[in-house]
């Protein structure tokens, strides 16, 4: 399917609920969770769930989800996720990714690192522009938000205060380019949003990469540093 | 190291030419990552083993490659073990600070290959297959993560081509500088 077929399925609203909620989650939603988190019925989740699994959107397999196996555990059900493969749209077309990925390979070869993240601290300062930096991790989480980062926050169940819990974000607007050249372009993400934040305001941003996720996460601010 | 079900495993080797001593204060945030770090691969899923210095905690003091060139040789279960402990763990935020601390290298300065599981490449093992990419750019017998073979398609293509015929083109293929591989 043409990048902009699949991305026409996203214009009902119902469906773009849903694939913003399974998007959301991070993990394998079944239908009655989605029906129920988009307001509609099981019936109307599962027509429009397919709908977005046919449109290579969601990816769907089967599990049962009552965590239990062995007879009387239940039939599996089935199960969806957001798929990996990126769709994009461009009218007039352009191609800013094979200019992103040419202009990071000149950097790669030539190291320029150094004032790569220079400029993208100085972008990030001017996003911010006048502006205070952001004084709490759910300010933080709006702008990261606004930004294509996907964020939520880790460690909020903890007892042990405020300061333990992390965002984290589950998706890299720059994924395709720092595949291919980790530490340049996650180095620059970093200074990104560095510049951003700040690096001496309330919340800061700190690389800690792991699978799956942008190389950053995004903490408050420690000020009895060591 | 834990057994493993894998007939092949990856070996990594790659080389940086450092800007300052090790002892040199410049330096310091690099040593100061180090235990973390080589704490952090020996944890890792898919480790199976790194080359260490006998009596030391890393490989930092041997200099097979030149006196300033550093050498790091690892093998993985997987290519996908490898580069999820080099780019998404705390190793990729010492990479981020590489220009800090080492040389741009001209040449490639990183080399994968597969070996049978169970044995463990020798530094002079490892600085031939450097020798090899640099001297004809990727192959099944030393390649990169961007040009990356499967074990099987290794096992394969080694079966089936003359050791000494480069099937690829060489697009980077530049004459080994003296010295460099020396063992």
């Amino acid at each position: 399917m043409e990048d902009i077929d699949a991305i026409a399925v996203l214009q009902d609203p119902v469906r773009r609920r849903l694939y913003e909620y399974v998007a959301a989650q991070g993990r394998e939603v079944g239908r009655n969770e989605a029906a129920e988190a988009a307001g509609v019925t099981r019936t109307l989740a599962a027509h429009h769930l397919d709908k977005l699994a046919e449109a290579g959107l969601l990816e769907s397999g089967s599990r049962r989800l009552t965590g239990r196996s062995g007879p009387g555990a239940g039939r599996p059900a089935k199960v969806y996720t957001r798929a990996r493969a990126e769709r994009a749209v461009s009218l007039p077309a352009r191609d800013y990714r094979t200019a992103a990925e040419l202009l990071a390979e000149a950097a790669e070869q030539a190291g320029l690192d150094a004032g790569l993240c220079a400029a993208a601290r100085r972008r990030g300062e001017a996003l911010r522009g006048a502006a205070a930096p952001c004084g709490n991790l759910e300010e933080a989480m709006e702008v990261l938000a606004s930004r294509g980062y996907e964020p939520h926050l880790e460690g909020a169940e903890e007892v042990t205060g405020a300061d333990a819990r992390v965002v984290r974000m589950r998706n890299c607007p720059f994924h395709a380019v720092a595949e291919r050249f980790p530490p340049l372009v996650c180095g620059m993400n970093l200074a990104l949003l560095e510049g951003l934040f700040g690096t001496d305001g309330p919340v800061r941003a700190r690389m800690d990469a792991r699978p799956g996720e942008c190389c950053v996460v995004v903490e408050a601010s420690k000020n009895n540093e060591d | 190291m834990t057994a493993s079900t894998h007939a092949a495993h990856l070996a990594e080797l790659n080389v940086a030419t450092l800007r300052h001593p090790l002892d040199d204060p410049r330096s310091a945030p690099f040593v100061e990552m180090l235990d973390p770090v080589n704490a952090a691969a020996d944890s890792a899923p898919g480790f199976v083993w790194r080359l260490v210095e006998d009596g030391a905690a890393d490989a930092t003091g041997l200099r097979p490659a030149g006196e300033n060139v550093i050498v790091n040789l690892s093998v993985w279960e997987t290519q996908e073990a490898l580069r999820d402990f080099a780019y998404r763990s705390g190793h990729l935020d010492a990479m981020r600070r590489r220009r800090e601390w080492f040389e741009q290298h001209v040449e490639a300065h990183l080399v994968l290959w597969w070996v049978p599981a169970g044995h463990l490449p020798t530094v002079g093992e490892a600085l031939e297959r450097l020798a090899d990419l640099r001297a004809h750019g990727p192959s099944p017998r030393a390649f990169t993560f961007d040009s990356s073979c499967t074990a099987a398609e290794a096992a394969q293509h080694l079966r089936t081509m003359p050791p000494t015929q480069s099937e690829q083109a060489a697009p980077s293929a530049r004459p080994e500088p003296a010295g460099d591989s020396a063992v």
